[in-house]
Order: C-alpha cells, then structure tokens, then sequence
C-alpha cells in the first residue's frame, strides 16, 4: 500500500449549532474513529449537512469544541487542506469548464491525484469542456464525486454526492470509492438516503434525529441488533417480553416483531422450541424504526407504538 | 451472495473454509486481498480483514508480509477433522430428529442413505 494520507480522526464536544430559533445540532457529542467509511445516516433536517458544514470549518458552532486531527478546524492552515466536504450542489466554479475547475480545485489539495481524476471523469464520461452550469444534476453530482474522491483528502465528507445519479453511475461510485479508499486509506464521512445500497461499505454508522446522535457504533454489531420474530402471536408475545419492541405487524393468528438487542445463547433454541422464526433485520428498517417520530418522542408514545 | 443472517465477515471467513476443505483453494495458495474482496463483493476492506484475522487465528490462512494471505500447510486436514466431529451433532442428529416428529422409521432413513452413498456423487456444489 503506498497511503500517501491517513484518515484524520473527528471529536465533538458538546457542540450545538442554532440558526435563530433552530437547533440544528443539540449538544452533540461525537466520535469517528481515524481511517473508518462512516456512514452519516438521518432524515431530512436531522443536522447531516450542518456536521459537515462544521467539520469542513464553512462555520463555527454556537457552542461546543469540534475537533479535527485534534485540531479546531477554524482558521486552520494545517487542516484545511485536509477537510474535502462535498455537497450534492457542488462547491465547484459554475461557469468555468471542468478542466478549469480541476485545475483550480486540485491547488488546494495536497494529495490530488490527477491520474485518479482523468479516471473517473471518463468512467462518468464527463467533457472536460463543459461547465458545471452546463451540466444535468447527475453529472453535476459525478463531477463532485470526481474531485472527492481524487483530493485523497485525510477527511472527506460525501453529503448526499449521489443523489442525483442513475443506479448504475451510483454503484460505479460505489466502486471507484473502495477501490481508491482501499489503496489510499483516509477517513470518509458518507452521508445517504439510500441506506440499503451504502450499508455494506460503511464500518461505522452514525444516525443523527432531530439535531441529537441517536446511534454511534458499527455496523456489524448494529446489524446484529435488529432481529424480527415471527410465529404465533402468544409464542411472540412470550418471547420478546422484556425485549425492546420496535415495531408489530399482526396477520390473523401470525404475529412479526422487530426487536432491538442482540440475541443471548440460547434465544436461538428457545425461539426454535417455540415455533417462532428468527430473521435479519435491513440497517434500513431499523433506522426507520429508530427514527419514527412516535417513538422517538417520549416514553408514552413509545408505549402506544408497540401495538401498530 | 453473502445476504444471511450471519454477519458478512462470518460469511466470507465460511466461504473460504469451504474453498479449502473442496480443495477449491490448495495448501500455499494465494487467496483475494483485502481490496479484491471490497471491490468484488462491495463491502468495507475492513470486513474482509476481519474474515481473514479470524481464518488466521484458526490456523486456516497465514500472512506473508507485503504479499497476502496464503492458506496454510494442513489447513483442509484440520477443517476436516473439525467438521467431521460436528458432522453426528450437526447434520445426522436434526435427520434423526425430523424423522421422529415425521414418523418416518429410522430403517427407511439408513436405507436411502445407503441408497445414496451408493450412487455417483453429485456434480458441481449447490451455490
């Protein structure tokens, strides 16, 4: 491996970020470790972009310590150049050609590789001629990939890069980014709605609502997390008693159950003695779960949840 | 591929047990880096390493520094004699369980697997 970077690590203390009346970001207490792809999951206005806005220091939080390297990324000469934060509208000189814009991007990044960019512009078959202005919103969000991914930044943040894309530009994407990142190991910070398509890139999950962290953990043992039941309703109703409940669905006599909390020895046999199924759970579902606002707004409505 | 309910890691570090014990993967063979598997399967490099930290913990692969992991001498000999202790526990005791519940006569089960031993063996593995 020749890693002409290493991943740059990120720590948030405390940090809020209000716009007026908003909070964005709600004492918000973080950690992604060096060298990891962290999937940023959370719905809209759930404070995705304003993490990243943070990060990449385009401003500073009304309170609490964000740390990039160790470092306040907030003037810094040293990190800056190191802080790629991509967002879906660009960030790119929109009436300058792309060749133009490579060669003014790539100036402010150390590791730039312009072999890796000449690659992608052509796997997304992107006309250097053009100008952003010019450009459909898939290619406009290849071409941000495209300087994304060729920074090689130490920390780079993907928000929502591919949302414009068609499925087979998107797995594309998918590729060029392990690929590279596999080479050239860095931390990248990726932000998505489409969670059944990225979860298996991802190491670790972050699932920010409403300004709070939800969930900071990886994604094996999330995914180990979520388990559905189904069978009888009374062997269900006796099996996951005591259990975190996320959601019920009822089918005459059959009753499934995603619950939260990974299986103990023995909740294998015992669910198998009861003639109930154990399944997997998508990180998707769970996520919607987790992130349903009954549930998510107090212990009563949780109560009232069970039963839907 | 790779779509359980066992975590990928486990599936990958399955797979390659399976490679070596058909003898798909030779003692001394070189098996996918890290990156091959990431941009084959489309899973974090992270989940290959840890299947592969696993499969070097039990002896099944080794590390040659600064070329990859290559599967080690009597590997499939040791997989074998695994799978062959848990093969009563695993797969002929939840037959003889089935069979009990079906009331299928224990005779007529050492029957067809006779029957079966006897008859060519099947070709190519039901992937």
């Amino acid at each position: 491996m020749t890693a002409t970077t290493t991943g740059w690590g990120v720590e948030l203390h405390g940090v809020t970020q209000r716009y007026g009346d908003v909070v964005a970001l709600d004492d918000v207490a973080l950690t992604v470790r060096p060298g990891t792809i962290t999937g940023l999951l959370g719905r809209n206005g759930s404070g995705k972009s304003t993490l990243g806005s943070l990060l990449a220091a385009f401003r500073r939080p009304t309170a609490g310590r964000v740390l990039v390297d160790g470092e306040d990324p907030w003037e810094n000469e040293r990190v800056a150049p190191g802080v790629c934060f991509v967002r879906e509208s660009g960030d790119v000189l929109d009436d300058y050609s792309l060749k133009d814009n490579v060669a003014y991007l790539s100036g402010a990044r150390p590791h730039f590789s312009h072999e890796l960019a000449g690659e992608l512009l052509e796997l997304f078959e992107l006309d250097l001629k053009r100008k952003p202005s010019k450009l459909s919103r898939g290619k406009k969000s290849a071409f941000g990939i495209v300087v994304g991914l060729a920074s090689r930044a130490p920390l780079t943040i993907l928000d929502e890069v591919h949302l414009g894309l068609d499925a087979p530009s998107r797995y594309a994407f998918y590729d060029a980014l392990l690929a590279d990142y596999a080479e050239h190991p860095r931390t990248v910070v990726l932000s998505s709605h489409l969670i059944d398509e990225v979860e298996r890139l991802l190491e670790d999950v972050v699932v920010l609502d409403r300004g709070r962290v939800l969930i900071a953990q990886d994604a094996e043992s999330l995914r180990a997390e979520g388990v559905s039941v189904t069978g009888p309703t009374a062997a269900v109703a006796d099996f996951v008693a005591g259990r975190d409940v996320l959601a019920t669905q009822r089918l005459g006599g059959t009753t499934q159950t995603t619950v939260r909390g990974a299986l103990v020895e023995g909740d294998a046999r015992r669910a198998r003695e009861a003639g109930l199924e154990l399944g997997p759970v998508p990180l998707q579902d769970l996520f919607v779960h987790l992130t349903d606002p009954v549930r998510t707004g107090g212990a009563a409505a949780h109560a009232q949840g069970v039963d839907r | 591929m790779f779509d359980g309910r066992d975590p990928v890691y486990l599936q990958i570090a399955d797979q390659i047990r399976q490679d070596v014990l058909s003898g798909a993967l030779a003692a001394e063979e070189q098996v996918m880096s890290t990156t091959q598997y990431a941009t084959t399967f489309r899973i974090n490099p992270a989940t290959a390493a840890k299947a592969f930290a696993q499969l070097v913990d039990e002896g099944v692969l080794y590390k040659r520094r600064g070329v990859g992991m290559f599967v080690a001498p009597g590997a499939r000999e040791r997989l074998l004699a695994d799978a062959r202790e848990s093969f009563f526990a695993d797969t002929v005791d939840p037959v003889a369980d089935a069979a009990r519940v079906l009331g299928i006569d224990v005779e007529d089960v050492v029957a067809r697997l006779r029957a079966r031993t006897a008859a060519p063996a099947p070709q190519g593995e039901p992937r």
